[in-house]
């Protein structure tokens, strides 16, 4: 691979070389002015000021991003894993790992349904309810009645100044059965003593609490980015709303819903793709537990990524996790094309 | 009759009034609460991590002098140094390369341009996570992940990959009217002095936030440093070492450091955070609309 890859840098350089060369020869024939080294130089500054600004970044974008892509991509079609302790020598099996991943009978294939299906649960969920959550709180906060917008605004935007890390850690202690909470619920008397609610411990009880603690760490993000979207709608739309005697839910439906709707669907389209790829939340709140089957490698909060992450990192079955990766790549390419195709903001751009 | 009607309608708005005010109260309650806890954690005489009671009994402020003083499990202030090195670097390595990208893509036109784009929109697809053991492996081959060069692997790792995050600068880049670029030119100015002496000075909120983003990466990012440095326990940045903190060997005595750390932390991203609101929701906005 490293052979390869040099072989082609040579060339690349060679090539640059003759091109070069051939262009001096022309211009001497011409009877025109080459240009020397210093002139060069010079150039680099002017007219071919990307070559020298946009090299560094290339080298390591190609180093450190598509190298390794190229890499894991390779990856998958090998048997590099430690399933039958191939981790020295490994071999070329072409589109086996997809076979048994697509296989619902085996192990692996069985836990990338269930894991794939709770994926677009959860990003679907995470995204739509920050969306609206956001929204409203945004919209409230904007009313011409509400006093102390700026106090509101801050209080909301505090937490997200706590690097999210922190707050997802601190929010998983409190939510462990002795934490915090429970700690609270039982001096408050709604639950009895000595028992505890299964926040973590609970299948269903943890799906439904990432998604809640994920509106806690999202919201406040929705809220900034949506705020100044808002002040954006013109005012004499909603002026006119007034005068025909609309209320403020009708004026939310009518005028700031589909408007939202229109300026933010690349925004909306990005938020779900980021959630699909939400390692942070999931890994850093439950780590993907509870385990309910012992014999799969993920939990039934875990996502395709945090599975990855088991997988490659913890499990050391490179082929499998480069596949899953492959995977959630061409769902989030194939859905985020169809949605923006099909969107508004694409098929009639510009004229609200 | 007419005056009632308006005196009926004026009280129901001051009842919906109080209702969202009332509503905006108890949310920022919620949203405050955990913030609040871990301040009154950090400051907690009683150790552990589970407590039976919930409010605070004694004051004290000795988990701030342990994070700094005990060191021999934990060394806290050795990772702040190393984050704090690894943020400055990284942060004048990823503000020059998004920069310089950005500028670029908006102002120059080369063959590689539309290719370019179009390849970040879909390496931005792939789950960053999958290329990361392949990134230990190149960096471990270049001998970038033994003793001290593991700092040089993180900042290559956190601005490495910067200028693919071009678009919101871009975006800004794109409102700077071309007139004046003409007219530079005219003047006889080369690309590189229009460079940096119009757009970068017309720019300062971008440039401003841009430096600050990337500064506060190292700070917070958990997953790469955690893969980068594996035992190097020197190494550590203070994300992964607050993250330790709560493993279940240390738990128990370091639970109020935790708190404590994170407090500390989050006071400089918290303001620098709160300054960089107004740019962040004007280079939203603006990216949004694109």
């Amino acid at each position: 691979m490293a052979t390869l890859l040099l072989t082609g840098v040579m060339f690349w350089i060679w090539r640059g070389t003759l091109k070069s060369a051939y262009r001096a020869e022309r211009l001497s024939k011409a009877g025109k002015h080459i240009n020397t080294f210093a002139e060069d130089l010079k150039e680099l500054l002017d007219s071919n000021l990307y070559r020298l600004l946009m090299t560094p970044s290339m080298f390591f974008i190609t180093a450190l991003t598509i190298l390794p892509l190229i890499f894991m991509i390779c990856m998958a079609f090998t048997n590099y894993s430690k399933i039958g302790n191939h981790l020295v020598l490994f071999d070329w099996v072409g589109l086996e790992n997809f076979r048994t991943l697509f296989d619902s009978n085996s192990v692996l294939g069985s836990t990338f349904w269930r894991v794939l299906g709770w994926t677009l649960v959860w990003a679907f969920f995470a995204t739509f309810t920050n969306y609206f959550a956001g929204m409203i709180l945004a919209v409230v906060i904007n009313r011409k009645q509400t006093k102390w917008k700026g106090f509101w605004r801050f209080c909301f935007v505090l937490p997200c100044a706590v690097p999210m890390f922190v707050s997802l850690l601190i929010m998983r202690t409190m939510l462990q059965p002795e934490g915090a909470v429970n700690v609270l619920l039982r001096q408050l008397g709604l639950i009895a003593d000595g028992t505890s609610l299964p926040f973590f411990t609970d299948p269903t009880w943890a799906r439904v609490t990432v998604i809640l603690i994920n509106i806690w760490v999202g919201v406040p993000y929705t809220l900034l980015q949506l705020t100044g979207v808002l002040q954006n709608i013109p005012t004499d739309l909603y002026e006119a709303a007034t005068v025909d005697g609309a209320n403020s839910v009708q004026t939310f439906f009518k005028i700031t819903l589909p408007y939202m709707f229109y300026v933010t669907t690349p925004y909306l389209i990005a938020t779900f793709t980021g959630n699909v790829n939400n390692f942070n939340v999931i890994y850093l709140l439950s780590g993907g537990d509870p385990v309910t089957d012992l014999a799969s490698t993920a939990g039934s909060t875990d996502l395709l990524v945090t599975w990855l992450y088991k997988l490659t990192i913890d499990k050391q079955y490179y082929n499998v996790g480069a596949v899953v990766g492959i995977l959630t790549f061409i769902i989030l390419a194939v859905g985020s094309l169809l949605t923006y195709r099909r969107s508004k903001s694409y098929r009639e751009e510009g004229g609200f | 009759m007419s005056s009632e009607k308006k005196t009926s309608a004026k009280r129901i708005q001051t009842r919906t009034n109080i209702l969202v005010h009332l509503i905006l109260a108890i949310l920022a309650v919620i949203w405050l609460f955990p913030v609040v806890w871990v301040v009154l954690t950090s400051f907690r005489a009683e150790k552990g991590s589970y407590v039976s009671s919930f409010l605070t009994k004694s004051f004290t402020l000795d988990n701030y002098i342990k994070l700094f003083t005990d060191t021999s499990i934990l060394n806290f202030p050795q990772m702040f140094l190393n984050t704090l090195f690894i943020a400055i670097c990284s942060c004048v390595l990823s503000a020059f390369f998004l920069l310089s990208a950005s500028y670029c893509l908006s102002r120059l036109r080369f063959k590689l341009r539309k290719p370019y784009m179009n390849m970040a929109m879909i390496l931005g697809l792939f789950p960053g996570f999958m290329s990361m053991v392949a990134v230990y492996f190149i960096l471990k081959a270049v001998g970038l992940t033994e003793g001290n060069n593991v700092r040089f692997a993180l900042i290559l790792c956190y601005s490495g990959g910067a200028a693919l995050g071009f678009q919101i600068t871009k975006g800004f880049f794109d409102t700077i009217p071309m007139a004046l670029d003409e007219a530079a030119l005219l003047d006889g100015c080369t690309r590189w002095q229009i460079f940096t002496k119009i757009t970068l000075p017309l720019s300062k909120p971008i440039v401003i936030y841009t430096i600050l983003t990337s500064f506060i990466g190292p700070w917070v990012d958990f997953i790469f440093a955690k893969v980068i440095c594996r035992a190097n326990s020197d190494q550590y940045t203070v994300a992964i070492g607050l993250w330790r903190m709560l493993e279940k060997e240390y738990i128990d005595n370091w639970y109020t450091s935790f708190a404590a750390g994170a407090v500390l932390i989050s006071i400089p991203i918290a303001i620098l955070f709160l300054k960089l609101q107004k740019y962040y929701v004007n280079g939203m906005a603006g990216a949004v609309k694109g």
